[in-house]
């Protein structure tokens, strides 16, 4: 059965970015964190909460409905994967996310969408983010 | 800069709001970080001026690995120390080394200074002199707020500022970085006041491609399995620094009383287990960093009758609990971070404003201050007189608390009392009362602290005292120490980092490293750094510790004064040696760069044009600079 990432334990997070080095390395071999499909951000300042702003795995995602060209196809498990070749950086995916979990890579003008391979989860040094069974939200 | 073989640095100039880029290959052989840092401070330096001279330079510099791989995450900053009007040299972690390698510079040297308080937004596109007339005598917290508010790009942007201490110049202001760390030691938040520089914010959007990602992300998760899954950095995160309160006590290490005594009666009753037990909250890491070492302590403060309460919450850690615990005879964990909160917000180094005040609260005792100079009662223990002479302090509200701040030395000059000014040649004096190697080891240390050459860990490592071998262990440390400072990397990772790591971790992203490269980088950096205290003036030779610090048993017993003069006279020895043997690689470079020169000027007609001369200018600097 497919799995998708959940960012389901942020009280654990203790902000060290981790997860978004490793997502960059992996997926862009870049070490820019702007590269990242995964976003740790701060509620109010480094004395707020961490959150993840992470792609959460609709099963009825609003992006690939936003985008014109049939970039985005549904991905097993919840979320969708990118067609790069077909998409032309409209940047509708990015504004129909109401989780604001599309993000740019203005490199290569196109969306930086999470392919939920887990590495971020796998490096996460105090689980807060994991791979969970599709079916079980 | 990573992928390249040059240094990328950004000159600022506060006089005229100019900036200017260099892009220098003739720091290399500096590696990065404090390295680059003191080759920087060593050209831009002026002896001749006062520290707090607006044509003294401050160096910022991240290292050769910063955020690419774990636990490197440390920005150092280089400066005249008005503390020991001597080599100023600061550490600091949060973000600010993780948004610098992101915008794209290896270091910023700030020099001269704004007409009006002024807040410097730095990006890798951009560059801003912002006012910031309106955060003049506002405290650190709430300025870092409003420049957060103001300024976009959450999560991966970094914001240093300095509190109302570091506006009065006090001697040892310091500059707290993205709220829960610092630039600590020796005064820098001082050094930025006087350029009217009241923050600055780093945050960057580049991309950085990695060259070759098997190789460099294989030598990435062989450290990162060291980090999260040994227990070579567990102790950090678990109940943090702060557990080591207790052990030091018992041993007859833990400064006490000013230095008093060394064993605290109280001391289970400020001990890290009694910090995680009441009031720890949270723990938080820097950017890049999997270990979460920082320490959230929190307390319910009543602000008035009626059941009005606040929550403070400050980071904490043995440093800070010493200098605001022990020292002062603070007996509960709710005072200490009451204390830590009004250090925070003034924006002063907690060890200083500690141990300044621990003799303060002496002189009181001795008659030579009285109330008249101190305003509230100062007596060991009482942490409301405390909470009060922060502020004064930092205020500089009468002559007595501007001449504490410019430290316990200079104060004891003036009021007497220097047996007991518990300081390293105008540092105060670190927690660690340990034995000889920290005793010798802090006095000898380039910028006076234990994190120079560790030789308070030395101390608890050895059971019997041989002089040479405690010399040549610190002496190995402090070089060691300036090469892994140019890696960029926190001390609490030298154990992860050996010498095989490092090699592999550099040479899986570009450089060229062998065993012995680092060995010659680490002596190539000492030399700079003694240089530097050399032209500020300094000889190790005139350094006198005060009386207390032999009469006051260590863990290692009551110090033989005999004994520390002799190690200094050792350590000295090894030092001139190194500062006399010869560095191949400089005199290639210096070689390389003169036949550059002359066959430039060589092939150049007589007759310049403007644009030409503008052509030729940066060839010639590098020359120069040669």
């Amino acid at each position: 059965m497919a799995k998708y990432l959940s960012a389901s334990e942020m009280n654990k997070c203790i902000g060290c970015f981790t997860c978004m080095n490793i997502c960059s390395i992996v997926n862009k071999q870049n070490h820019s964190n702007t590269k990242s499909a995964i976003k740790v951000r701060t509620r109010g300042g480094m004395t707020g909460r961490f959150v993840a702003i992470v792609c959460i795995a609709c099963d009825d995602p609003a992006c690939m409905e936003a985008c014109p060209s049939g970039a985005l196809v549904k991905r097993e498990g919840g979320g969708v994967l990118l067609k790069p070749e077909l998409c032309i950086g409209c940047h509708r995916c990015e504004k129909a996310c109401i989780m604001q979990a599309v993000f740019w890579d203005d490199d290569i003008n196109k969306p930086i969408i999470c392919r939920h391979c887990g590495s971020c989860a796998r490096f996460c040094p105090h689980k807060c983010l994991e791979m969970v069974e599709a079916g079980e939200k | 800069m990573i992928n390249e073989k040059f240094m990328r640095i950004l000159n600022i100039d506060l006089n005229t709001s100019k900036i200017r880029i260099d892009q220098r290959t003739d720091l290399m052989p500096y590696l990065g970080g404090v390295g680059i840092a003191s080759k920087l401070l060593e050209e831009n330096m002026h002896p001749e001026l006062d520290a707090l001279h607006p044509d003294q330079p401050i160096v910022f510099a991240i290292g050769a690995g910063t955020w690419v791989f774990p636990v490197l995450t440390k920005t150092v900053a280089m400066f005249r120390s008005p503390l020991t009007n001597e080599l100023g040299e600061s550490y600091a972690g949060g973000r600010l080394a993780m948004t610098m390698l992101m915008a794209g510079y290896d270091a910023i040297v700030i020099t001269g200074k704004a007409s009006k308080p002024v807040f410097v937004s730095i990006k890798n596109n951009d560059i801003a002199f912002n006012d910031a007339r309106a955060f003049w005598g506002i405290d650190s917290e709430p300025t870092g707020q409003a420049i957060r508010e103001r300024l976009e790009g959450g999560g991966k942007r970094s914001i240093i500022r300095i509190g109302p201490a570091g506006e009065n110049q006090v001697a040892f202001a310091s500059v707290c970085v993205d709220s829960f760390r610092h630039f600590g030691r020796l005064g820098l938040g001082a050094v930025m006041g006087s350029k009217n520089l009241k923050a600055m914010t780093v945050m960057g959007d580049r991309s950085i491609p990695i060259h070759d990602t098997k190789n460099y992300f294989k030598v990435y998760q062989q450290i990162y399995k060291k980090c999260t899954t040994t227990d070579m950095m567990q102790k950090y995160h678990d109940a943090g620094t702060a557990i080591g309160l207790r052990s030091l006590s018992v041993s007859n290490s833990l400064p006490t009383y000013n230095l008093k005594t060394t064993t605290y009666e109280h001391a289970d009753d400020i001990s890290g287990e009694e910090f995680a037990r009441k009031n720890l909250v949270r723990k938080v890491a820097c950017t890049g960093c999997p270990v979460g070492c920082i320490h959230i302590g929190m307390y319910r403060r009543e602000f008035d009758k009626g059941h009005e309460y606040e929550a403070i919450s400050v980071p904490y850690d043995y440093e800070l609990m010493f200098a605001l615990g022990s020292y002062l005879g603070i007996k509960t964990t709710d005072e200490i971070i009451a204390l830590i909160d009004e250090v925070e917000e003034t924006g002063m180094d907690a060890i200083s404003a500690g141990v300044c005040l621990g003799w303060a609260t002496e002189a009181v005792e001795h008659g030579l201050i009285d109330e008249s100079d101190t305003i509230v009662p100062l007596k060991f223990g009482d942490t409301e007189g405390y909470l009060k002479a922060i502020r004064y302090l930092s205020k500089g509200k009468n002559k007595f608390y501007r001449n504490l701040g410019k430290g316990s030395k200079h104060a004891s000059s003036i009021y007497g009392g220097a047996d007991f000014a518990m300081h390293y040649a105008g540092n105060e004096t670190p927690g660690y009362h340990t034995g000889y190697a920290s005793a010798v080891g802090f006095a000898v240390a380039s910028r006076h602290s234990h994190l120079d050459n560790g030789g308070y860990q030395i101390d608890q490592s050895v059971k019997e005292v041989n002089p040479e071998d405690l010399v040549s262990k610190i002496f190995f440390e402090e070089h060691d120490r300036c090469m892994v400072n140019g890696l960029g990397m926190c001390m609490f990772a030298r154990k992860i980092y050996d010498h095989q790591t490092i090699i592999e971790a550099l040479n899986s992203i570009g450089w060229n490293l062998t065993a012995q490269d680092l060995e010659q980088i680490g002596k190539r950096i000492l030399r700079t750094k003694l240089r530097i205290k050399a032209k500020y003036g300094f000889s190790q030779k005139a350094v006198r510790l005060p009386k207390r610090f032999f009469e006051t048993p260590t863990m290692h017993g009551v110090l033989d004064e005999t004994i520390v003069n002799q190690m200094m006279k050792l350590y000295i020895a090894k030092a001139n040696d190194m500062m006399c043997e010869p560095d191949p690689v400089l005199e290639t470079l210096a070689a390389e760069q003169k036949a550059a020169a002359e066959k430039a000027a060589a092939g150049k007609p007589v007759a310049k044009t403007a644009a030409e001369k503008a052509a030729a200018k940066p060839a010639a600097d590098k020359a120069a600079q040669g």
